[in-house]
């Protein structure tokens, strides 16, 4: 079946300098294990392509079932250098929660 | 030893909520407030300041609200540590204690941390083999040493520890790590060891929860947010520390918000990298050791916290000029409103090109179509509006003003129903770059006064 990510998690994101990073937390404990098996780094760095320039790192966290994603090279430039409007990467998260996923089990939405 | 404490959270960054504080005060019992005020560039904005007037370089708002709260904190005895020092507590401090005379309070102790300031050091420093290159990119500070405007070491929570220590009702720092400010008054409180990781680590966790006011009470909240109540007088987060080092977060009764496990965990992912080593200078936290509970409406116990020893840096926080920038917007209408706009784009930048204009990168994005999407938006046309948005970026100064006057004649020379240039030709400012460094901690001693008056 098709989810997009907002139907099973929420998120919130924020800058280090150049680098994005995107908190996506399960809606539900038992959505949880499909973050882990889906949104992998290569389905989010394929997502992000054009916005994400350099690499993505996935980072587990099951104990909030949540995953924190880092995007170098997405803002910019960063900072006061970065000619964005989100030069915060503050609206990552709707870019990333906009995601469709193809998912093989049934989830009970 | 008390059984637990309150710590309220009154400001998520400089420019925040200014009623929130003086809620926090008001509402509710609370023991301590904490307030962040400073982002990277902000330290960089306070020392051009403090060289312009040296009474100046410190968090100005502050004034005012200490001349509103400063009443209420004494009679209450309400502990307020800040970071709102920037590049100057000296003069901070002597800002709040006129405010103290102008309201006839006595015997107000007020300490300052200072010693982070290594501005006048850099040279010296390096004479000592301490470099200051960057941490992340390696580069040799050499490359920007004439640049430089600001040099600033976080310090942590054990210099804010002494000056309550020492009887100070208020605490006013430089730059200090925002969870610092928080995990001070538990230590100082529960006289916790400066070597008992996990209880620092617990501090420091709820300490980040706590830096960004609102953000963890239902501001800013992707998850149901439009069942958020009554975000017009948003609770800001309050702690509730206990000895043992487990903590509740709640608000104050009756105010708006909401405080969940679910509105903890948005802020606890929040500019975080590894969630293993949260690192600071009291300790490094693991954020995958966390428990939270809803125990209750409006209160979240968070537990199980695990820590490691903190290393044997201090960050320090540099800022360089790095060249100008300059933004223009112009609004497009219907019909064919992205396609006008993107002409008017093209128009644009054959005119710099003619003018031979020298530019680092020059950037469009389009307000209501692609600004936030980038390539994932989808193309249509139908759209009722759109913003142009140019910026420009370079060490050319008169091509950055030069550009600042090629956008208003689009209004009359390109695609038509084009509005919104009411606020006048774009203005150049300053690109304040950051540089990251460390700093072994024996190379610099924080320096804690307290004085009263």
């Amino acid at each position: 079946m098709k989810v997009q990510l907002i139907q099973i998690a929420h998120a919130r994101s924020g800058d280090k300098g150049d680098t994005g990073n995107v908190g996506v937390i399960a809606r539900k404990p038992e959505y949880y294990p499909f973050l882990e098996k889906y949104l992998t780094v290569d389905r989010v760095k394929e997502h992000f392509a054009g916005i994400c320039l350099g690499k993505v790192e996935r980072f587990e966290l099951p104990n909030l079932g949540a995953l924190n994603f880092l995007l170098h090279e997405s803002l910019g430039g960063g900072g006061t250098r970065s000619l964005k409007n989100d030069a915060q990467g503050k609206t990552l998260s709707s870019v990333m929660l906009r995601m469709e996923l193809e998912i093989n089990e049934t989830i009970l939405l | 030893m008390k059984k637990s404490i309150r710590i309220a959270s009154g400001q998520g960054f400089w420019g925040d909520l200014q009623t929130a504080p003086v809620d926090q005060v008001r509402k509710g019992p609370i023991d301590y407030m904490m307030m962040d005020f400073l982002a990277e560039v902000t330290m960089s904005i306070l020392q051009k300041q403090k060289m312009k007037d040296p009474k100046l370089g410190y968090a100005k708002d502050l004034v005012p609200l200490f001349e509103e709260i400063l009443p209420d904190i004494v009679k209450k005895n309400v502990k307020v540590i800040t970071n709102g020092g920037g590049v100057n507590p000296i003069a901070c401090r002597e800002a709040i204690f006129a405010v103290a005379r102008k309201l006839g309070i006595k015997n107000l102790k007020i300490g300052i941390v200072i010693g982070d300031d290594i501005l006048g050091k850099i040279d010296e420093l390096a004479t000592k083999g301490i470099a200051l290159d960057n941490m992340e990119t390696k580069e040799k500070l050499a490359s920007i040493r004439s640049k430089v405007i600001s040099a600033n070491v976080y310090f942590g929570a054990m210099p804010i520890v002494e000056a309550l220590k020492q009887g100070a009702q208020i605490v006013i720092t430089g730059r200090t790590t925002d969870t610092g400010l928080t995990l001070a008054p538990m230590i100082h409180e529960f006289g916790w060891s400066p070597n008992d990781w996990d209880k620092l680590a617990a501090g420091t966790v709820v300490g980040h929860i706590l830096e960004c006011g609102g953000q963890a009470s239902g501001g800013n909240f992707s998850r149901d947010w439009k069942a958020i109540p009554d975000l017009a007088h948003i609770g800001f987060p309050i702690a509730e520390a206990r000895p043992d080092g487990t903590m509740i977060i709640t608000k104050h009764e009756l105010t708006g918000g909401l405080v969940s496990s679910s509105t903890v965990k948005e802020q606890l992912l929040y500019e975080i990298g590894n969630p293993k080593e949260y690192i600071t200078p009291d300790c490094i936290a693991d954020f995958t050791t966390i428990e939270l509970n809803d125990v209750a409406t409006n209160r979240v116990e968070v537990s199980g916290v695990k820590g490691r020893a903190a290393t044997e840096f201090y960050k320090v926080s540099m800022s360089y000029a790095d060249g100008f920038t300059a933004f223009g917007t112009l609004t497009y209408a219907w019909p064919d409103a992205l396609e006008k706009a993107s002409t008017a784009d093209e128009i644009l930048r054959l005119r710099l090109a003619d003018l031979k204009l020298q530019f680092e990168e020059i950037r469009t994005e389009f307000l209501g179509f692609n600004s936030c999407f980038g390539p994932l938006a989808e193309n249509s046309n139908e759209l009722n509006e759109v913003v142009m948005r140019v910026g420009v970026r370079g060490y050319d100064k008169q091509s950055i003003d030069r550009f600042s006057k090629e956008l208003a004649p689009l209004i009359l020379t390109g695609p038509p129903s084009v509005t919104g240039f009411a606020g006048g030709r774009p203005k150049p400012s300053e690109v304040i770059a950051y540089w990251p460094a460390l700093i072994p901690k024996s190379a610099v001693t924080p320096n804690v006064v307290v004085e009263e008056a």
